[in-house]
């Protein structure tokens, strides 16, 4: 027969401060555990969501980044009137051949930050789909005019609408803002692709992305591009390619996550085994008795490990909720795949806290299991003399 | 100091509590000790920069480069001793997820201006006389278990195809957070094999006087500022500086953190030293029936406290101290990562501090007990 849960609750009543600080241990380690892989699959989403299955990206031949690579505008037609490519209500190729060059700037706050310069071809917001103006309008073909994503407006000067930046040795309206579904785009300057090919590296674009008109035919496609003796290219679909892209970092944030959680919870650990022990050694007397009633060692076993998992689940709760706050803070760091800075928001998802709430369960297991195993193993008679 | 056996037995009256609460405040500080040295590792990478060398590089952004005629204008600007250029190769060997740096550098320029690099005099007169020759760096070569006169073979990406280096010389830095992760080549090699598309990446410039860098900075920025490609010098010391920066907001990351493992720990300290003061209601009652005074036994507490975190605090601290001692995890991103002696004695202190926060409460309880009622209690 099972000891009755109200045992436990009772008993962690009646030694309230020793509960409660085992569980606010607990829960620290849960909060720092779910804040910071928060921060981990914040930069991965904003990454990770630039890209569509929908889309391909095409890159030269080897290249795995759009810094390194380089395409000819020959190769750019070519691609863009291939059949394959999506065309759009006036019949105009979804296909954005662009130009991507990281330039420096000044931030509000001091100091000089990376920022992506990408020029576009007029449909790219159509081949990307998830970019929509907030403020103002796209910039005109043949002007130097540019749009600003909205992640680098408030933390550099001149990019408000009706400002002038200069780069590149030019000068350019800031005619616009957009936003892009919390991608890593809105940490982006927008021009036309023909009006910053000359002004950064000659002629030729660095990618192009397109639309395909059947998404499921992406492997042949892939096969067509590569294999095509006029281009010398390598083809993958958007999302892959921005995933690989965010690899590197969203490692480096995961590890420290797990090693930093890791180290303190062996600390928490140790702290719920003497709080358990603790326990088990000042009721002696009370597990002699449920002995003598006939409960079996194993249901005290259980019970006490019960115990243990109440005061984690409680802790790894607790630390859940302090960690909330943390999601949708934006912060910024450099991606270092394409050398350029990043802002992206904190996110706590729930498959995050139930994450935190099975990593309590685990440091309550495993810092319940023995002093549990002691309980259980307790003599009856030399239990009941303790008292 | 005559109670000593007194706390000492204390201690030992549950070993295992005392070893698990030694343990857990030993993991906590270890985990100080690495948090605080990545804050610490940062800011010595951005102190330690030259300041008696400037990096100029186009203005327009770090991924420029630059036209190949700056080089000899640069060479002849005022307070310049002398000037080399760089450029980024941007290759990768097998694994494209295993980065390091490599540089096309000027072969007989380049480790004269770096005294703080060391080559083996025989191994740079070798790396000099041949041109498709490399100089690596030492924990480059036990990365890839390279061997010197090796022929390595890189997949180029800026430039595509494979690219054959013969390795004949193998460098260590003076400084460890110069790192020694980057491979050296010769800038006339990847000129011809790229077809001359190959630029120069940026300057070195050597001052005549480190107290000119202000000036000389400015005076080679207003040479190039109405030219193709406008310019930025800084000191490498700032250049460096602003390489730190782009990691973002690490210090706040880092500070939270530690905070939050403070106050765990704390907890879990502090509820170890009340259990164990709970346990001796009774005893302590007798000792104040002997004659112990309140201040002595809450002193009692409070030391028993103290020697717990301090004990706890060193060995977490020394054990993060040896072990990245022993072994760099972290080489490839902060290079010379190391537990500072400020760090150990910031920890030590932040122990004792824990110590005396964790042993208040039992103190002060053990020391207005009243003994009447503490022996009845235990009758």
């Amino acid at each position: 027969m099972k000891i009755p849960i109200i045992y436990n609750l009772r008993s962690l009543k009646n030694r309230p401060v020793s509960t409660i600080t085992t569980a606010l241990g607990m829960a620290l380690v849960v909060a720092v555990f779910v804040a910071m892989m928060a921060l981990a699959n914040g930069f991965r989403a904003a990454l990770v969501s630039s890209g569509s299955t929908d889309n391909v990206i095409v890159l030269r031949k080897g290249s795995n980044d759009e810094l390194t690579s380089g395409l000819s505008r020959e190769t750019a037609n070519i691609i863009g009137a291939m059949p394959f490519v999506a065309k759009n209500a006036e019949g105009v190729s979804l296909a954005s051949p662009e130009t991507f060059v990281v330039i420096s700037l000044n931030r509000l706050d001091g100091g000089l930050a990376n920022v992506v310069a990408r020029g576009v071809s007029p449909q790219a917001a159509e081949v990307r789909g998830a970019i929509e103006l907030v403020d103002g309008r796209w910039f005109r073909p043949g002007a130097a005019e540019v749009v600003i994503g909205k992640n680098l407006t408030g933390r550099f000067p001149n990019v408000q609408i009706g400002d002038v930046m200069s780069f590149g040795g030019r000068n350019w309206d800031v005619v616009g803002h957009f936003e892009a579904g919390g991608s890593a785009f809105e940490s982006e300057v927008w021009g036309e692709n023909e009006q910053f090919m000359p002004v950064f590296r000659g002629q030729g674009f660095q990618s192009l992305t397109f639309r395909m008109a059947d998404p499921s035919a992406f492997d042949g496609i892939k096969e067509t591009l590569e294999n095509d003796p006029r281009l010398s290219v390598g083809a993958q679909r958007e999302a892959a390619f921005y995933t690989n892209q965010s690899a590197l970092l969203s490692n480096i944030l995961g590890f420290f996550a797990v090693f930093v959680a890791g180290v303190m919870a062996v600390g928490a650990i140790f702290g719920a085994i003497n709080t358990m022990y603790a326990a088990v050694a000042s009721r002696a007397p009370e597990i002699g008795v449920l002995l003598t009633l006939g409960f079996k060692p194993r249901n005290v076993l259980g019970s006490f490990m019960l115990e243990a998992l109440i005061i984690a689940l409680l802790g790894g709760a607790l630390g859940g909720l302090m960690a909330l706050p943390v999601n949708g803070l934006v912060t910024s760091t450099t991606n270092w795949s394409s050398f350029s800075e990043v802002a992206f928001a904190f996110r706590v998802t729930p498959m995050l806290l139930v994450a935190g709430l099975v990593f309590a369960a685990v440091m309550g297991t495993i810092g319940g299991f023995f002093p549990a195993l002691r309980a259980a193993r307790l003599q009856v008679a030399q239990a009941l003399r303790e008292g | 100091m005559k109670y000593a056996r007194l706390v000492w037995s204390n201690l030992m009256r549950s070993k295992r509590r005392t070893v698990l609460t030694l343990a857990s405040v030993a993991v906590a500080f270890f985990l100080f000790a690495t948090l605080a040295s990545v804050l610490t590792t940062l800011a010595s990478v951005t102190e330690t920069g030259s300041e008696s060398r400037l990096s100029t590089r186009n203005a327009i952004g770090i991924t420029f480069d630059m036209p190949q005629s700056y080089h000899e204008r640069l060479r002849g600007t005022p307070g310049v001793r002398e000037a080399t250029h760089v450029s980024w190769f941007g290759a990768v060997y097998v694994d494209p997820k295993d980065f390091f740096a490599q540089f096309a550098i000027d072969p007989v320029v380049y480790f004269d201006m770096y005294p703080e690099v060391l080559v083996p005099e025989d191994q740079l007169r070798a790396f000099r006389e041949e041109r498709t020759a490399a100089i690596v760096g030492r924990k480059l070569m036990e990365r890839f278990g390279w061997r010197l006169g090796q022929t390595v073979t890189l997949q180029g990406t800026i430039w595509p195809g494979d690219w054959e280096f013969t390795i004949r010389g193998v460098y260590e830095a003076e400084d460890p957070s110069f790192g020694e992760e980057t491979f050296y080549f010769h800038f006339d090699y990847l000129y011809e094999l790229s077809n001359q598309t190959a630029r120069h990446g940026w300057y070195i410039l050597e001052l005549e006087d480190p107290d000119q860098a202000g000036a000389v900075s400015a005076r080679v920025d207003a040479m190039f500022e109405n030219s193709t490609a406008p310019t930025k010098t800084e000191t490498e010391r700032a250049f460096q500086a602003g390489f730190v920066t782009m990691w973002g907001n690490v210090g706040f990351l880092v500070r939270a953190i530690g905070t939050a493992v403070f106050f765990a720990i704390l907890l879990i300290a502090a509820n170890t030293m009340m259990m164990a003061a709970r346990e001796r209601t009774g005893e302590v009652a007798v000792l104040k029936t002997l004659g112990f005074r309140d201040g002595q036994l809450a002193s009692l507490v409070i030391v028993e406290a103290l020697l717990i975190s301090l004990l706890g605090g060193f060995l977490g601290l020394m054990g993060a101290k040896l072990m990245f001692e022993s072994s760099d995890p972290l080489a490839s991103f902060l290079p010379g990562f190391s537990v500072a002696i400020g760090t150990i004695g910031a920890g030590l202190a932040i122990a004792a501090l824990l110590g005396l926060v964790a042993g208040a409460v039992p103190a002060w309880q053990s020391a207005r007990l009243s003994v009447v009622e503490a022996l009845r209690h235990v009758g």
